[in-house]
């Protein structure tokens, strides 16, 4: 009985403009075709795991080369955003962003996607305002907002430290 | 609810006599109906390659339209398309006494760079979506009212432009949900003449014979990315009160056409009219949707911006209408008010429509 469906009567027959808004917006929700978020999840799984496979790849093959784990990781990084960039640049990354969804968005490949796309796009509004005040558009705030909590956490780890609890 | 007799449209047409010309709350029944001599419609490719593609004068395959950026790319869609719609009407610029157009990019961009070397007092106007039935709108009252022989009404939208303005950068990787709209990349054009210039007896006049003007309607939606949901009330509200200034039911029409509803805002449509006793469902299309093809061209809930209306209008809505399949037609194209900054703020996707009413004579 209790989860009897919105009806547009609901919105129609509403003389109160706010419970109207309240009314509509959960028909709305209702008639509005959504994602099944299972198919969304196994598809990032699959692409996000992809791409780390492949930064596997890098990392084996750069650490038989030169035996230093911190310089093959390094490498490795400079290679899969190399990568994302050229996909980027040759529309590609789009295209798979669409099929993988977070698993695109989560890997450093994401992270390059989204400064070099705007660059792309604002490149005609010159190299200062366009590039230049554009680029961190998307990234900026995981860039502010990484570097707050690194700031925040490191407080808390220096008070916890000074009281004698870690 | 529109059953208490003919006594409103006998109102409506002694107003009319006396010189009158609104009509109800909301309208405004002309007295001398403006033609519509001319059309024209360019669209890019994917339009070109939609249901609809053999029916627009060019297919423009070019995004960019031989220019530097989006922007300039709109603008030279928007000349491009004027001086078609002038050359099919056989006219000089000098022979259009005032040009009502806008676009979706901020300021007005598209439209002023555009038409400014063609040399034609503006209006430009901005109604999101439903630009073109503002347009048209202000082109018939200043047919009518005397103040113009021939007016020009256009308007035009740019799928980058629009993504770059208001969503994110064209190579960015996001998803786009079910109900988000694929902005078309089209320019439509109408001249709006006070005297028919057709040439053969058996020809159809294509004549504007009302307008029903909408308020801004806001059901409290605010995820941008179901525009169909936001202007549904819009369109829902306008046509109602144009069924109730006229005194008229949905039979009156032979075609109801809403400019970019899209999948989920036509069902909504529907059953808010509906609730107040009018029955559309027979007698209703959606430009959104017929412009593009749902399952082949990854378009999710359909067409939208303001070339979404336009180009579906000149090029199959008029066609219809020349040819007889209709006879009447409500054309209300849709607009949703936001802007990014509205939208980062918080604010709700306020809706517009402006109806149209053309009939073939």
């Amino acid at each position: 009985m209790e989860k009897e469906k919105n009806k547009i009567s609901d919105v129609v027959r509403e003389k109160n403009p706010t419970v109207r808004n309240e009314n509509y917006n959960k028909y709305v929700k209702q008639v509005t075709p959504a994602f099944s978020t299972v198919k969304n999840c196994v598809k990032a799984y699959v692409i996000g795991g992809l791409i780390c496979v492949i930064g596997q790849v890098f990392t084996n093959f750069f650490l038989s080369k030169s035996g230093d784990m911190e310089l093959a990781k390094a490498y490795t990084t400079i290679c899969l955003v190399f990568l994302s960039i050229l996909l980027t640049g040759i529309g590609l990354y789009q295209k798979l962003a669409k099929f993988g969804g977070a698993g695109t968005l989560v890997p450093i490949t994401g992270f390059a996607n989204s400064m070099v796309a705007p660059a792309v796009e604002y490149k005609k509004e010159g190299q200062v305002f366009g590039i230049g005040c554009k680029v961190f558009i998307i990234a900026g705030p995981v860039i502010l907002y990484g570097i707050f909590s690194s700031w925040l956490l490191g407080l808390i780890y220096y008070i916890l430290k000074q009281v004698g609890l870690v | 609810m529109a059953d208490n007799s003919g006594t409103n449209k006998e109102k409506i047409k002694e107003k009319v006599e006396k010189g009158y010309k609104s009509a109800g709350k909301q309208s405004i029944a002309f007295k001398n109906p403006p033609y519509i001599i001319a059309e024209a419609s360019l669209v890019g490719k994917k339009e070109g390659e939609g249901p609809l593609g053999s029916l627009f004068d060019q297919v423009l395959e070019d995004p960019m339209i031989g220019k530097d950026n989006w922007e300039e790319a709109e603008s030279e869609l928007m000349k491009l398309t004027a001086q078609r719609v002038l050359m099919k009407a056989g006219l000089k610029n000098a022979s259009i006494r005032y040009l009502i157009g806008g676009d979706l990019l901020g300021q007005l961009i598209a439209t002023s760079f555009g038409i400014a070397e063609l040399q034609i007092p503006l209006f430009g106007v901005y109604g999101a979506c439903s630009t073109m039935g503002e347009a048209m709108s202000i082109g018939a009252i200043l047919v009518d009212g005397g103040y113009a022989k021939r007016v020009l009404s256009i308007t035009s939208s740019h799928f980058a432009g629009a993504e770059k303005q208001f969503r994110f950068p064209l190579d960015y990787g996001n998803q786009r949900p079910y109900s988000a709209s694929w902005t078309v990349t089209g320019s439509g054009a109408v001249i709006i003449a006070d005297h028919s210039t057709k040439k053969e007896a058996g020809e159809k006049d294509i004549v504007i014979t009302g307008i029903t003007t909408g308020k801004i309607v806001d059901y409290g939606i605010k995820d941008s990315m179901n525009m169909g949901a936001a202007m549904a009330p819009a369109a829902f509200e306008t046509i109602k009160q144009n069924f109730e200034d006229f005194e008229i039911k949905p039979d009156y029409y032979d075609m109801i056409i809403t400019g970019d509803l899209g999948y989920v805002g036509k069902n909504i449509l529907i059953e808010l009219l509906k609730e107040k006793g009018y029955d559309i469902e027979e007698r209703y299309m959606d430009c959104g949707i017929e412009i593009f093809d749902q399952d082949t061209q990854d378009t999710h809930a359909g067409g939208s911006g303001c070339g979404c209306s336009a180009v579906t209008f000149t090029a199959y809505v008029i066609k219809q209408l020349k040819e007889g399949t209709w006879k009447r037609v409500l054309f209300v194209p849709t607009g949703a008010l936001l802007s990014q900054t509205s939208f980062n703020e918080g604010n709700t996707v306020p809706g517009i429509a402006h109806a149209v009413m053309v009939e073939a004579r």
